[in-house]
């Protein structure tokens, strides 16, 4: 059976991806099985085995040890549990701490809960500006640390942004948080399985990650975090995951998520050199046929630069939303932004961050590459380009008169 | 192998896999996307929403996706709680789900609230004349759930809504073991919010729901991309929706009268009762747990004094592979007594010996009397 049935030409996988069929075929074999994995029976006893040797996949793959991986229902969820979780333990054990520091690009399932806990609790959200690149300043955030340490109650920068997949200075964050002593958590959903992610060597103190951005299903995802840290839960319950996320294990989602981090992490040096070559493909195509067109983001390749799958592109003179529309309408699939602020007409936050102006930010595309995208696809979206291009400026000219 | 612990969780059904598999493999799109992918996607979703809204007898705006049960209820209690908190006072029952109860203690711990639990007869029914005492105008919510998972007896949910209604109060159920067994009409029941799990249903675990009724603020829990109206953020798991929605048209049949199960539930109820006489008669000492007429139709839970609960469990899986367990499978593993079985008034040492049996058809449950009897005895001679 093929995956992608319809001529789609998909360049979205940073929104999801579909599953790979190792992923597929660990949750078809699962669920099946049913079995509830905290109950004493042989299928209970079964369905606990699938998700421990599912957490000792994972922790394996990513650098963490087998205790310090959380599962829950997504990278949303894990990136509200370690914002609040965090806030809500460091803050009730010293008042004083209310500041959290996070970079100004963050995915909104990190500054939404941030703009939560300043609304509804009293806390102070510093957020850390990033240059041209969106990488971000460490200065910036030394400064906003230094400033008083003893209010902080954590900080939180993503491994990686999944805009324009610029790779952030992590190693400096760390060793700036170390010096305080302050807890660093990091949102690594797109970094996992395109840059190398290793929770141990980051010295992070919790790390999100999502199943459905790397070949796993969607409603799963963890939250690696160090067993001494304390985190007040948001779900409680039965005291499933030692009391931080309760709830029935999803075994079957929880054991497609780690045979997805396996071979992600696994294939992962050859797969970023073939979406690389993919990308500076994409990238020189472009360029071609739309010559004022802007890449954005990190211009050197490699791991601590930028991730090899995304591309953002600014195309000057041209509403994002029309592209989209004029290539979906010939089954080219992109995005002018995240998945989740798609469609909304306000430019992306991290566009206006990196400093663009607002009419640009709302003229950009991200093209992201992933398992099933071919030489073709790429070429589909080139051949397509120049005329969508022009349809596009045409009708904001248009607009504009 | 005889599976008899269906409220712990069921096997995903065939019919339900088959209805997730296009959205497991060709039909990826992220719903919030706009493209062809995620507007078939975001399409999909809305048609189960309406499929769920339907099988609980309410309109599609009024269901939130969630991760599950456990979730349902976290978001109905804080949510409902937090975004209106009027005297922050909560009246629960002390036979909730550990889901509910440890959300109410959360909020007592953390957020100022005073919470009273309500206390049940021997027979697990919640007092209806406490709660008309204790719920009044500073009540925020009253929680109590439809049906007990550990000794099955069906609660006064209906008048319980009315009283909470009449102080200004809001009034949440967890109906996680009640759905498809029993008709679950949201509307006619009169409560604000109800919780539902999928795989209690035959959908996989991580699906669920919260059924809220229009007009209410809800405060999330999960914040993010604002999806499901901002009411619970994270990129929407399709497959798992669509797998609820076909569990529960399975189960459901929409009626004029209101939603019904489709099961033969009187034929199970029936089965269970000449189960229930056939264990009494026949294990000496043994107890029934719970109401013997006000429960599911397919729960039987007893109490076996004289022997471990644990023995008995691992004497009907070795000898008889009949799987069941000692009450609800988030305790199991612990060594202290059920509150549930304490809140009826049951020794702690007689809770000790609680075994439950969930079944789902009443072919189930043909012969396991016996063999239950045989493994209590079993047992018992062990110690003599």
């Amino acid at each position: 059976m093929s995956l992608i049935s319809a001529p789609i030409t998909y360049l979205d996988h940073a929104a999801t991806t579909p599953m790979v069929p190792e992923a597929i075929a660990a949750m078809n074999a699962t669920m099946l099985e049913g079995g509830n994995p905290s109950s004493l029976h042989a299928s209970g006893r079964r369905a606990r085995r699938r998700v421990e040797e599912a957490r000792e996949l994972v922790a394996q793959r990513v650098g963490a040890r087998p205790s310090e991986i959380v599962f829950m229902s997504g990278g949303t969820e894990a990136d509200n549990l370690a914002v609040k979780g965090l806030y809500w333990a460091r803050h009730h054990a010293d008042p004083a701490r209310r500041r959290i520091l996070a970079s100004a690009v963050e995915h909104h399932a990190l500054l939404d809960p941030l703009t939560w806990l300043e609304k509804a609790e009293g806390a102070v959200a510093d957020l850390i500006e990033v240059d041209a690149s969106c990488r971000l300043d460490v200065d910036a955030l030394r400064a906003a640390l230094e400033r008083d340490p003893s209010d902080v109650a954590l900080i939180s920068c993503m491994w990686a942004n999944n805009e324009v997949g610029t790779v952030q200075p992590l190693s400096e964050v760390v060793a700036l948080a170390a010096e305080h002593g302050i807890p660093v958590h990091s949102d690594a959903v797109q970094a996992l399985g395109h840059a190398p992610v290793d929770f141990a060597d980051s010295g992070l103190d919790a790390m999100t990650l999502s199943s459905h951005k790397l070949g796993g299903p969607t409603g799963v995802g963890a939250l690696v975090v160090r067993r001494e840290l304390d985190a007040v839960p948001l779900l409680h319950g039965g005291g499933q995951e030692r009391d931080l996320r309760s709830g029935t294990l999803n075994t079957a989602a929880i054991t497609a998520f780690a045979a997805a981090v396996d071979v992600a992490v696994t294939r992962r040096d050859e797969e970023s050199r073939r979406l690389e070559a993919l990308r500076e493909r994409l990238v020189a195509g472009v360029r071609t046929a739309v010559p004022d067109a802007v890449v954005n983001g990190a211009g050197e390749p490699g791991p601590t630069h930028r991730l090899p799958h995304v591309a953002h592109v600014t195309f000057p003179g041209c509403e994002g939303d029309s592209l989209l529309m004029l290539l979906d309408a010939q089954g080219i699939e992109c995005s002018t932004g995240s998945a989740c602020s798609a469609g909304v007409p306000q430019a992306s936050h991290v566009l206006i961050a990196m400093g663009m102006d607002e009419l640009a930010a709302r003229g950009s595309l991200r093209f992201s590459l992933g398992w099933t995208s071919t030489e073709a696809d790429v070429d589909r979206l080139l051949a397509a380009l120049p005329s969508v291009h022009e349809r596009a400026r045409a009708a904001a000219k248009a607009g504009r008169r | 192998m005889r599976y008899l612990d269906a409220a712990a969780t069921t096997p995903v059904r065939r019919e339900v896999l088959e209805a997730m598999w296009p959205f497991l493999t060709g039909e990826f799109g992220n719903p919030s996307s706009h493209h062809g992918l995620g507007d078939s996607a975001a399409r999909a979703l809305e048609g189960a929403r309406r499929d769920v809204a339907a099988a609980l007898g309410g309109r599609p705006g009024e269901i939130v996706w969630t991760s599950g049960g456990t979730e349902a209820d976290n978001l109905a209690i804080k949510g409902l709680a937090l975004s209106r908190p009027r005297g922050r006072h909560i009246v629960t029952s002390s036979i909730e789900h550990p889901a509910v109860l440890e959300a109410c203690d959360y909020l007592a711990r953390l957020h100022g609230f005073r919470v009273d639990r309500l206390e049940v007869d021997a027979s697990g029914i919640v007092d209806v004349a406490q709660a008309e005492r204790l719920i009044g105008p500073e009540t925020t919510l009253v929680s109590v759930m439809l049906a007990n998972n550990e000794i099955g007896t069906l609660q006064p949910v209906a008048a319980i809504a009315e009283i909470a209604h009449r102080e200004g109060a809001l009034a949440h159920t967890d109906a996680v073991q009640a759905v498809g067994s029993v008709p679950v009409d949201a509307a006619a029941l009169g409560v604000d919010a109800l919780s539902l799990s999928g795989h209690k249903l035959g959908a996989p675990k991580g699906s669920g729901a919260l059924w809220v009724r229009r007009g209410l603020a809800l405060e999330p829990l999960v914040h993010g991309g604002g999806q499901e109206r901002g009411r619970r953020s994270g990129t929407e798991n399709v497959a798992a929706a669509i797998g609820l929605a076909a569990a529960l048209s399975l189960a459901v049949e929409v009626t004029p009268g209101g939603p019904r199960p489709r099961g033969p539930v009187e034929a199970l109820a029936l089965a269970r009762d000449g189960f229930v006489r056939d264990v009494l008669a026949g294990a000496d000492g043994a107890i029934l747990t719970g109401d013997p007429v006000r429960r599911l139709p397919g729960h039987a839970s007893f109490c076996f004094p004289g022997t471990s609960g644990e023995a008995v469990l691992l004497g009907l899986e070795q000898d008889h592979g009949i799987v069941c367990s000692s009450g609800s499978a988030c305790a199991a593993g612990s060594d202290e007594p059920s509150g549930v079985l304490l809140a009826l008034g049951i020794d702690p040492e007689v809770a000790r010996t609680a075994v439950r049996f969930t079944a789902a058809s009443p072919a189930d449950l043909d012969g396991v009397a016996a063999a239950v009897v045989e493994a209590v005895r079993g047992v018992r001679s062990l110690g003599d």
